[in-house]
């Protein structure tokens, strides 16, 4: 098999000029206003294209896009329950592998894509990940992290940022919030030897779609852990989405990298980095935090940005940001 | 009208109630939800295609002029285009009643 | 022409599989099935079948790996059984509502707790109600014969709805019996290859498992409920084209001496051959007995059972699994008595509590049941239960 290097070598990036026509997810979903999430899985389809198979967890995407009679998938689509996604996909992976190596469809090369919330991903449905990652099925899976269980109501999970006000980790007299730190999935993708992980943001959609493309062509299991803003749960306005974004990435909160083969790729480094307290201030799930609380969140996000520079053999403090993909 | 709203008889119901059009939802008028909608000054418009690529409802396509048309069938009001804007060219004006 | 050998009965649920060139196989190893996936693993491994094996890393995986197969429309084959069912069975009720024709052969086990490998028929009553078509193997042959048949049943455009193939954990899977193979040209002559009505084609997206709405739930399960009304004429005529080509014929109940009988016995799975001995013995000793056996379980066959028990005064249902309704039957013998319920002759029944996790269920037991059932019946004690076999 080859590595994700050799499957990448020669990349064309998509140009922001000629970006593709087709859209594999329909409009008239049912997504609030501003869905960040939404957003962030056209952009991905865009780039896969119609000759996918989408198997999805369930959750807002399922959700939005599934309520009989109506569908806005315009590519095969298939939707078993919450926890299973990665299960599902290995399935359908492993059933176009048997038919088509059997002569019994003609040979076609298919992306198959298993995607859930933070939720679907990094809680119930951590051992079918691991699990399809483990077994090395060729497909690529989706996290769209919107930090919370969203579709339930704003409910914590493990990818639920440390401060953030939820409903089962409010905040209170007595708590700050989530009391735990966010869960490394894309490092946990790492540890099973995926060929192929990296981290995405609708607001820098080139860098996504070039991600999502790149995925498609590594063989065997690929990962992307997808930033998905949602102005409901993180109680911000509708229009400002994609800020949230944009800050999270140039606040070193959710910085944007490639793991190709075990190898940290930096995609922008940021060096002239915006306080934490900017990307805070607009999300009302986060508004009860002290200056103490922040000054802690911003030592610690400044140590974990450091630690991925380090994986990556790079050093802080070079000028200006720098798009690498 | 049944079929529109899934109240068919379980005779006609697909197998295993899948849902066999692609893309139907885009007869869903998602344009109803919205209490404000974005209107573009195509003078100030500098076709970087941002609206495009930003919105979430699929509402800007590509025209052949470079220009980006907005179907409000599915504008849902959430202003995410008029703020990314770079040339300000959109505008989130309230629904008339 | 197929070759009778002596074949330890899980290999051999194993060769069916590998006979009906099943395309994905998805399972995980729990005792007493763990021989029937090796030995698939192994025919995979070298060349004997073509066909992905996925060693997935859960029950409930497997599942769901099923689903995903055979929504490509590929034939699609697992197994399990006890907690692995439990595990999985989330996902069996979907499989069922998708409408998809998986087969899986349930080597029966008792449900924790307390936990025990051993055989009863807790997994076969827990899937009950899973929408899952259910036939039952009495010795190795029949589960053989019935796993080649289940595939047929389930890909019937009629059913599309899942199979499971239930065989006595220990008691079947790992005894060595002689069955006869039946060859790849026998087997292609029953059992056409699989094609699907409808799977994720590219060329014709379709959304599968969308949100049930209030407005269509209710006809979604009619749909399906009409599905599993439909099924049992299919597995009849799957079973007398069987009978035709290979000369062994099933039947969804099966009768043993019944003529004339006025006691009967009623039970399902691998004492019925036990029961079968005892039965033998009571009608030489004069005494007008039979036995009825159930085949197939789900769906329920109460017409040929009601033809089958016509004419006797007292039933013994055999359980083998509990139903803690608080009134002491077990499953079966409660669906019995509602079948019965409508009838204008009805016989006397009597529930026996048999066999729970491996305990062993003698001749002896059958003949106490007969007595069991005659003296209560004769001493019109309100219907009821009796645990067999229990240290009071």
């Amino acid at each position: 098999m080859k590595s994700a290097a050799e499957a990448l070598k020669g990349f064309k990036k998509f140009s922001p000029k000629k970006l593709p026509v087709e859209e594999p997810l329909s409009p008239g979903h049912r997504a609030c206003q501003g869905c960040g999430e939404v957003l962030a899985l056209r952009q991905v389809m865009k780039a896969l294209g119609h000759d996918t198979i989408v198997a999805s967890a369930t959750g807002c995407m399922e959700i939005i896009t599934s309520s009989f009679p109506q569908s806005a998938w315009r590519v095969p689509w298939l939707h078993v329950a919450f926890e299973n996604a990665a299960a599902v996909v290995s399935g359908i992976e492993a059933g176009y592998k048997a038919l088509m190596r059997k002569g019994k469809i003609p040979e076609k090369k298919v992306t198959f894509v298993g995607m859930g919330g933070d939720g679907a991903t990094a809680d119930i449905g951590m051992q079918a990940l691991s699990g399809a990652l483990e077994r090395g099925h060729n497909f690529i899976y989706l996290c769209f992290d919107n930090e919370a269980y969203m579709n339930t109501g704003i409910q914590r999970s493990s990818s639920t940022p440390y401060g953030a006000s939820t409903t089962t980790s409010p905040a209170g007299k007595k708590s700050i919030g989530q009391s735990t730190w966010k869960k490394n999935m894309a490092a946990i993708a790492v540890a099973h030897g995926t060929p192929y992980v990296a981290t995405c943001n609708p607001y820098y959609y080139l860098d996504l779609m070039n991600k999502a493309k790149k995925a498609s062509l590594v063989e065997g299991p690929a990962y992307l852990h997808i930033y998905s803003p949602c102005p409901t749960g993180w109680r911000c306005n509708p229009e400002e989405a994609l800020t949230t974004a944009r800050l999270a990435v140039q606040t070193k909160v959710f910085p944007l990298y490639e793991v190709i083969d075990g190898k940290y790729v930096i995609s922008r480094k940021i060096t002239k980095p915006k306080p934490v307290s900017e990307y805070f201030a607009i999300q009302r799930r986060f508004r009860h935090l002290t200056e103490k609380d922040i000054a802690y969140i911003q030592q610690r996000i400044d140590e974990e940005y450091d630690k991925l520079l380090a994986l990556a053999g790079e050093t802080p403090g070079a000028e200006g940001e720098r798009e690498e993909t | 009208m049944a079929k529109e709203t899934g109240m068919i008889s379980w005779k006609e119901l697909a197998l295993g109630c899948a849902v066999t059009r692609p893309g139907s939802a885009a007869d869903l008028k998602t344009g109803d939800w919205r209490s404000q909608r974005a209107v573009t000054d195509y003078e100030k418009c500098t076709k970087c295609g941002m609206c495009y690529m930003f919105c979430p409802d699929m509402v800007y396509s590509p025209k052949p002029d470079g220009f980006y048309e907005a179907n409000m069938y599915y504008c849902k009001g959430c202003g995410i285009c008029a703020k990314e804007c770079p040339a300000d060219a959109i505008t989130m004006v309230e629904e008339s009643v | 022409m197929g070759k009778r050998i002596g074949i330890e009965v899980s290999l051999a649920v194993s060769e069916a599989a590998k006979l009906a060139n099943v395309d994905v196989i998805s399972a995980y190893p729990i005792t007493p099935q763990t021989h029937i996936v090796e030995h698939l693993s192994e025919l995979v491994a070298d060349g004997h079948l073509d066909a992905e094996f996925i060693p997935v890393e859960s029950e409930h995986t497997a599942m769901s790996a099923c689903i995903g197969a055979a929504a490509t429309g590929a034939r699609t084959f697992t197994s399990t059984c006890a907690q692995g069912l439990a595990l999985m069975l989330e996902i069996c009720y979907i499989g069922a509502a998708l409408r998809l024709p998986i087969v899986m052969a349930m080597a029966n086990r008792s449900l924790s707790g307390p936990i025990s490998i051993w055989n009863d028929h807790g997994d076969l009553m827990m899937a009950r109600d899973s929408g899952w078509v259910q036939i039952v193997a009495e010795n190795g042959q029949e589960a053989f014969d019935l796993t080649i048949q289940a595939f047929r049943i389930a890909e019937d455009h009629r059913v599309l709805l899942p199979v499971i193939v239930n065989l006595d954990g220990f008691t079947l899977s790992h005894v060595i019996e002689p069955i006869e193979i039946l060859s790849q040209e026998e087997v292609n002559k029953y059992l056409p290859p699989y094609k699907p009505k409808m799977w994720l084609d590219l060329k014709n997206p379709i959304t599968m498992g969308p949100v049930g709405i209030p407005d269509v739930y209710t006809e979604a399960k009619k749909a399906q409920d009409e599905a599993m009304k439909n099924t049992k004429p299919v597995v009849i005529e799957a079973w007398n084209e069987f009978a035709k080509l290979f000369g062994r014929k099933y039947q969804p109940v099966e009768s043993y001496k019944t003529e004339g009988a006025d006691t009967l016995l009623v039970t399902m799975g691998s004492t019925s051959e036990t029961a079968m001995t005892a039965i033998d013995q009571m009608r030489a000793a004069g005494r007008k007995v039979g036995l009825v056996r159930i085949r197939l379980y789900r769906p329920f066959p109460a017409e040929e059972f009601v033809t089958a028990i016509k004419g006797a005064k007292q039933i013994a249902v055999m359980d083998r699994a509990l139903a803690f309704s608080g009134m002491e039957t077990g499953p079966l013998a409660t669906e019995i008595k509602a079948i019965l319920y409508d009838q204008r002759e009805k016989p006397y029944v009597w529930n026996f509590i048999a066999g729970l996790a491996g305990r062993d269920i003698t001749v002896e037991n059958f003949t106490e049941m007969a007595d069991g059932v005659e003296a209560a019946a004769a001493d019109k004690l309100p219907q009821g239960a009796t645990w067999t076999n229990v240290r009071e």
